[in-house]
């Protein structure tokens, strides 16, 4: 940690997908797994059977590893997490498989390393190219196995992470079931993987062993060396690379957070949202895919205000289809029933973008072609989105909401491809909630500055203030050279917001909050006097928000905020909101001048 | 003895992996041959790989095949995995 060669290293900090939370700082232990290369290599008619014994050695040794695997993981991680070997199991069974390799052995005369390779291969691409996510997801077990069982043809060492001899953040391209069983618990850290989705084996693992890891992080394995001073974020999904000290202390201070905060969130789970005064305020969650709803309740928020869908349309080639949005939006509408679920329409677009879609490079990203505008080109992508929430709709209680509104015309030309939807699926007799609530998000200058307006033809608004802050300021997130102009307590962001709440409210629509402020301690206090509705932000963050709503009365928060809205720059209102936030709840961790 | 039936999968997960892997721990317990046919593909109901890439979802049509002395049995009990609408987590 001393070695001066690392100090000098530049800060990198890179965005993955959260996969299990919490906070992990050490050194890089980077794991590549090797790839095995396998000669062509042709064989005589009298090796034929001696090669399918080998084949049936192989398979029989692997058996047993597997089935040692498993019952290790059964009894420290308990028999659910074993029966994803139970599946390996059936693959190393498998008698299509085996038949394939035999047959195919008999025909080709080549090795047998090289046959079952081939047919791998062959089984994989199918594999890779199937409409289901579910079903691409069992790549990596079939691979697992695979691997396996080569290594034990060509009688090669195992490359595990059992034997890490100190405590390490381990990275590596994918992390295979079989890679996570075997490591050293107590050493492992956290993680951090190039490729990989939430409901990845790499991501399911972390959340049960509470290790702190991101995926989908795509090339981190190429810009970090073993040893490099690392912080892992599972929280926000964030990995900083040769963290800066300023940094470091950042986190050091949001790990204890952490710690803290998982060890008061069963008391706080259960007990309402209300200030002192008694005024009931929405606390709801943000979430990307449907597994993120144990998170949502374990963490005790009152229903979701951001389900983001943008998920379905990363790491593949086709477009989601109806039908897979279909269940996973009823899925959660179920679940979260009788509480409400707000799916935000695809806002794709600014930095995230689709392979699929064909999408032409544009100088300014976050000004182009995004959003709400890139679904009112694409009317079929859009119309298959929202049937399958319309439909969903029947199964809870399901609102809409569109992103990136700018003007009316874009909100009624949406609504109007709305309600041409609900006529099909009225005239087809399939149930939906006719009284599903619509909103708009407001996160461009101009829809804040028009909310009276927009406010007449919508239910609700909620604000997105990343973009907000970013459009009303002109600061590129993405630049690190200008990151200390983003400035959420700027008070041209408090002054949008405080008008859009009071358009909301004299039109008597409700308005809420989905950006990364809703979950910004420093703003709770701030935010509830200006009279929002709903915060909506990360699970993690909702019993730290919930225990400052109910350790004040409106009077007070009304009086902050009036306060707060007059101060002249936003150093001044940040230094303000920290001091009274510090005075109402002495024992949080916030950081005051 | 040959027995055939024409399912329509009722499950929400659809035929997918950890059905698939109940299916074909079912279909190993017996000596008949068990095939699953979905459109013009046919495959093995002994092989996971096989019943995986029918890529058989919730509504799907699928043609059960039994051949052997415990087909009756076997497609009697394959045929109440499939048309049950919940096979939950617990089972792989």
């Amino acid at each position: 940690m001393t070695d001066p060669k690392l100090i000098k290293k530049k800060e990198i900090i890179l965005k993955g997908i959260p996969a299990s939370p919490g906070i992990s700082i050490g050194k890089a232990f980077l794991f590549g797994r090797e790839q095995y290369t396998i000669p062509r290599r042709a064989i005589k008619d009298d090796q034929v059977a001696s090669e399918v014994n080998r084949f049936k050695d192989a398979l029989m040794v692997t058996k047993e590893e597997i089935l040692e695997i498993k019952k290790r993981i059964s009894e420290e991680m308990g028999a659910e997490h074993g029966q994803i070997f139970s599946a390996h199991l059936l693959v190393i069974d498998d008698t299509m498989l085996i038949e394939e390799v035999v047959a195919k052995l008999k025909k080709d005369k080549l090795s047998i390393e090289y046959i079952f390779q081939d047919v791998l291969r062959r089984y994989i691409k199918v594999f890779s190219e199937m409409d289901d996510e579910y079903l691409r997801e069992r790549i990596s077990d079939i691979n697992d196995v695979g691997r396996r069982i080569l290594k034990n043809l060509i009688g090669a060492k195992e490359d595990m992470l059992s034997n890490l001899k100190e405590k390490a953040i381990v990275i590596a391209y994918d992390l295979s079931p079989s890679d996570t069983a075997t490591m050293h618990k107590k050493n492992v850290i956290g993680f951090a993987t190039d490729i990989g989705g939430r409901t990845s084996h790499t991501a399911i693992m972390a959340k049960s062993l509470e290790i702190p890891a991101v995926v989908g992080m795509e090339s981190l394995t190429r810009k970090i060396e073993s040893g490099d001073m690392l912080i892992v974020d599972g929280t926000h999904g964030i990995v900083v690379i040769n963290p800066s000290s300023k940094t470091l202390r950042k986190y050091e201070v949001g790990r204890e957070k952490f710690v803290e905060f998982e060890k008061h969130l069963l008391e706080l789970r259960d007990l309402p949202c209300v200030t002192l005064d008694g005024k009931k305020i929405e606390l709801v969650a943000n979430i990307e895919v449907p597994e993120d709803v144990a998170s949502v309740l374990a963490h005790g928020a009152a229903g979701i205000g951001l389900y983001r869908t943008e998920y379905f349309y990363m790491n593949r080639k086709d477009l989601p289809t109806e039908e897979e949005q279909y269940r996973a939006y009823s899925a959660v509408a179920r679940r979260m029933k009788p509480s409400s679920v707000v799916v935000r329409t695809l806002d794709l677009g600014g930095d995230k973008f689709l392979s699929q879609l064909d999408v032409p490079k544009q100088m300014n990203p976050f000004l182009g072609w995004r959003a709400i505008r890139f679904c009112l080109a694409r009317p079929d992508i859009f119309k298959a989105q929202l049937r399958a929430i319309l439909r969903a709709s029947s199964q809870g209680k399901l609102k809409v909401m569109y992103p990136m509104i700018s003007g009316l015309e874009e909100l009624r030309q949406a609504n109007a491809i709305l309600e041409e939807v609900k006529r099909d699926l009225r005239k087809a007799s399939i149930p939906f909630d006719e009284e599903m609530e619509v909103g708009a998000m407001i996160e461009v200058p101009s829809a804040a500055l028009i909310s009276d307006i927009l406010a007449k033809e919508v239910d609700f608004f909620s604000i997105g203030t990343n973009d907000l802050i970013q459009y009303s300021l002109a600061v590129d997130r993405v630049n690190e050279k200008i990151a200390y102009l983003y400035e959420p307590t700027h008070p041209a962001v408090l002054r949008l917001i405080k008008s859009i709440i009071e358009n909301g409210h004299k039109a008597g629509v409700w308005v809420g909050m989905c950006g990364e402020m809703a979950g910004d301690i420093v703003m709770t206090l701030i935010l509830l006097g200006l009279d929002l509705d709903e915060f909506s932000t990360s699970p993690i963050a909702i019993p730290e928000i919930k225990r400052i709503i109910r350790s004040v009365t409106m009077r007070q928060v009304k009086e902050i905020a009036q306060e707060a809205i007059l101060l002249p720059t936003g150093k001044e209102v940040d230094r303000f909101a920290r001091k009274k936030l510090k005075e109402i709840v002495p024992d949080l961790a916030v950081e005051v001048e | 003895m040959v027995v055939e039936r024409v399912i329509t999968i009722k499950n929400k997960q659809g035929l997918h992996a950890r059905p698939a892997a109940l299916f074909v721990q079912i279909a190993n317990k017996y000596s008949s041959e068990i095939t699953v046919a979905k459109g013009k593909q046919k495959v093995n109901g002994k092989s996971i790989m096989g019943i995986m890439m029918l890529e058989a979802g919730s509504g799907s049509k699928v043609i059960l095949t039994a051949n052997g002395d415990d087909a009756e049995q076997a497609v009697k009990e394959l045929e109440a995995l499939l048309s049950s609408d919940d096979i939950e987590e617990s089972v792989i």
